[in-house]
């Protein structure tokens, strides 16, 4: 019975919210690596890409619950979607058109690349700001609840609650189909594999007539969708701000460059060693331990190995240990 | 510079004894600095509250104002402004500082070494109450420590053993979690952990399983309603951590509930707000005043209470000397023991004259329900309340 509350304790902890915000820096870390292995350049703009595209993902939802549109217990969001996406795409092409190619031609070092995606970043983040505002906004509806604390306890009679919230169902059972179909995309269909070819040999590809143009555009919608999803998750599981999307950009660089840049199954288990790194290390054990050892073994700490401000710091640490020890990351050849 | 205090002084005694005198009382706030916006009305109610009693007739001396500018925030500039009050326009009674800064500076440096009575309308620090001031120094606000005492307090009669504290990481809400914390363990409760949490953070789970493994039959939860406060509370909810919460003034606003829904239900706190009778006589007096002036802008009951105390307790004991009159002050404030002090509200200053001279006791209530306790500082009234249907209700005042 004990080890049985100690796995609830655990789940409704740590195992819970770790694979919902895993999804959502998964997914994150996905458009990032992407846009790594096709344009060669880390996209500092990422963040606040992902806060454009929750933006207008908030605003559609606003409008389709303005007009009685909503999804019953699933969030109204969802449907927003893929409305979102297109702005999103639309305005990452345009970026692309205006920015990226001149640097492109030029043949620009990625360096260069990366301090224009920090430039990119400051705009897009006044933009979202002018566009929607600096204070949080809510815009999570349906259920709250997948399965409530309350009646865990009452069907179990555990002492421990287990509660899922939708949006923890919604983040996970989004990723995994969101996963899916890139991994079909770029493994099956024939743009797919131009990308890949392009990521593996630029020269190469374009000898075999591959058209760069299209690779590049495929690739910023697809980005675009990635941050869009992203965005829009952990928004309906956490709250929308745009300053938070901004500190969103290290544990997900962290997630992508600990997979190792450019591999897509690397940034999906990066995604979830951060965040599972995060919870366990700031976690106070002190409730779970309690349920396995007698109280007497236990004083009063809480078992705590780093106070739950330094959550950040934890990021921080994983990224330099793997730059210092593994640069190319788990699944990294580059 | 010591014959002169001593000329002024010597001044003072006999004046005290003569019938009638000008008596100048300085107004010492932030005319400028971050409380610009609110002294206007301070000084104006101070102000009222001296021509009400000059236009009584009632009264022994005529008194005056002489402002000051404090600053809020700049020690030196109100120590200097103070060091003119007094020096330079012979004041016999200071009404200020504002904010806590200065006024320990101005009591320290200025007020004590001329003997000069303060009584502070706004000064909320804990500090101030163990401040050496040789009795000189009064405030109509309540320290920030009461509201940790008030809260303990009801933590007791609820019946509750221990409670796990979070604050938001900023000056309020670590003064006040030390506050409750100090009188709630005090008063043999426990403190199972007293946590920060920063505000404008997305997501507050990992604070909140803290929280929970340390336990605590309810949270309290003394940060800001808006902000990391409302955080807390839905993520406590959300994981099932905790589903009572104790609510101090920082979490009082009616967004709360709305954001929260009906899971709040049940929740109760304390926030400072008077009962008092006074309170609605003001306002009016406030509006017809000329110039007018906001009487339920923060601290302007309490300035007319503070210039109110100065002048009734010179009245009483017949001198204008701050080291005669400043042993009237409670005994004005709070009445005899007994209770069978006369009430005064605002627009009652003649009155409470009368009652004087005739030598009936009074218990000076203002507008803000003055009450001093410890060493002369206001109790403060607390409404206690309890979220019911999404309502903040009123249990009582306390």
């Amino acid at each position: 019975m004990d080890i049985l509350n100690a796995l609830v304790a655990f789940s409704n902890y740590i195992l819970v919210p770790g694979l919902a915000y895993g999804s959502q820096l998964a997914l994150g870390a996905l458009g990032v690596t992407l846009v790594f292995g096709v344009l060669r350049f880390s996209n500092f703009a990422h963040g606040d890409t992902m806060a454009f595209g929750t933006a207008f993902v908030i605003l559609f939802t606003w409008w389709f619950q303005s007009m009685g549109i909503t999804a019953g217990p699933l969030p109204t969001a969802l449907l927003a979607l893929p409305f979102g996406i297109a702005v999103t795409a639309a305005m990452l092409l345009a970026t692309d058109r205006v920015v990226y190619r001149f640097y492109r031609q030029q043949r620009a070092k990625p360096i260069i690349l990366v301090i224009v995606s920090a430039g990119v970043m400051f705009v897009m983040n006044g933009l979202v700001r002018m566009i929607i505002g600096t204070s949080d906004k809510v815009f999570t509806d349906g259920a709250r609840m997948a399965l409530n604390p309350a009646d865990f306890k009452e069907w179990t009679g555990l002492a421990e609650p287990l509660a899922i919230k939708t949006t923890a169902v919604v983040s996970v059972v989004v990723a995994l189909i969101s996963v899916a179909l890139l991994f079909w995309f770029l493994q099956k269909t024939r743009t797919g594999k131009s990308m890949r070819a392009y990521s593996d040999n630029e020269d190469l590809a374009l000898l075999s007539g591959i058209n760069p143009d299209k690779v590049v555009a495929v690739t910023w919608i697809i980005a675009a969708a990635l941050a869009t999803i992203a965005g829009t998750l952990y928004g309906l599981d956490k709250s929308f701000r745009v300053f938070v999307y901004f500190g969103l950009l290290l544990p997900i660089f962290a997630s992508a460059i600990v997979g190792g840049l450019g591999s897509p199954l690397g940034a999906i288990i990066g995604g979830y060693v951060i965040a599972f790194s995060e919870l366990i290390v700031t976690n106070a054990w002190k409730k779970v331990a309690g349920y396995l050892a007698p109280d007497s073994w236990l004083g009063d700490g809480l078992y705590q190995a780093l106070s739950t401000d330094y959550k950040v710091a934890v990021s921080f640490v994983i990224l330099i240990i793997v730059l210092l020890f593994k640069p190319t990351g788990i699944f990294g050849a580059k | 510079m010591k014959k002169l205090l001593l000329a002024v002084s010597a001044c003072a005694l006999t004046a005290g004894i003569a019938s009638a005198e000008d008596v100048k009382l300085g107004i010492l706030i932030g005319f400028t600095g971050p409380i610009e916006s609110l002294t206007s009305h301070m000084a104006a109610a101070a102000e009222l509250a001296m021509a009400e009693v000059n236009a009584s007739g009632q009264a022994a001396n005529t008194y005056a104002s002489v402002r000051g500018d404090s600053t809020c925030v700049d020690a030196a500039a109100a120590t200097a402004a103070a060091e003119r009050m007094i020096t330079a326009e012979g004041v016999k009674g200071i009404i200020g500082g504002d904010c806590s800064g200065v006024t320990r500076a101005v009591l320290t440096n200025v007020a004590m070494p001329n003997g000069i009575v303060m009584v502070s309308p706004s000064a909320t620090s804990p500090a101030l109450t163990a401040d050496p001031d040789n009795g000189l120094f009064f405030r109509t606000s309540p320290s920030d420590a009461r509201e940790g005492e008030v809260m303990a307090d009801i933590l007791v009669e609820k019946g509750v053993k221990s409670i796990a504290l979070t604050y938001s990481n900023s000056d309020y809400g670590k003064g006040l979690a030390e506050a409750i914390s100090a009188a709630f363990i005090a008063k043999g409760g426990t403190v199972t952990i007293n946590a920060a949490h920063d505000d404008g953070k997305a997501d507050y789970s990992a604070e909140v399983a803290a929280l929970a493994a340390a336990g605590g039959d309810l949270l309290v939860v003394a940060g800001y309603l808006d902000q990391g406060g409302k955080g807390i509370i839905q993520a406590s909810l959300d994981t099932g951590a905790f589903s009572t919460f104790g609510l101090p003034g920082g979490m009082v606003g009616d967004s709360l509930p709305l954001a929260i829904g009906p899971a709040l239900d049940g929740s109760w706190g304390q926030v400072a707000q008077s009962d008092s009778a006074g309170a609605a006589v003001l306002i009016e007096m406030g509006k017809a005043n000329s110039p007018a002036f906001d009487a339920t802008s923060p601290y302007s009951m309490e300035s007319y209470d503070a210039a109110a105390l100065i002048m009734l307790a010179m009245e009483a004991s017949g001198s204008t000397d701050p080291n005669v009159y400043k042993d009237k002050i409670m005994e004005i404030a709070n009445g005899p023991a007994d209770v069978s002090g006369t009430k005064i509200l605002p627009g009652e200053l003649g009155k409470a004259l009368e009652l004087i001279k005739a030598g009936t006791a009074i218990d000076y209530d203002g507008g803000s329900g003055v009450m001093l306790i410890g060493p002369g500082e206001s109790a403060g009234r607390y409404k206690e309340f309890e979220v019911k249907g999404g309502v903040y209700e009123t249990i009582k005042f306390r």
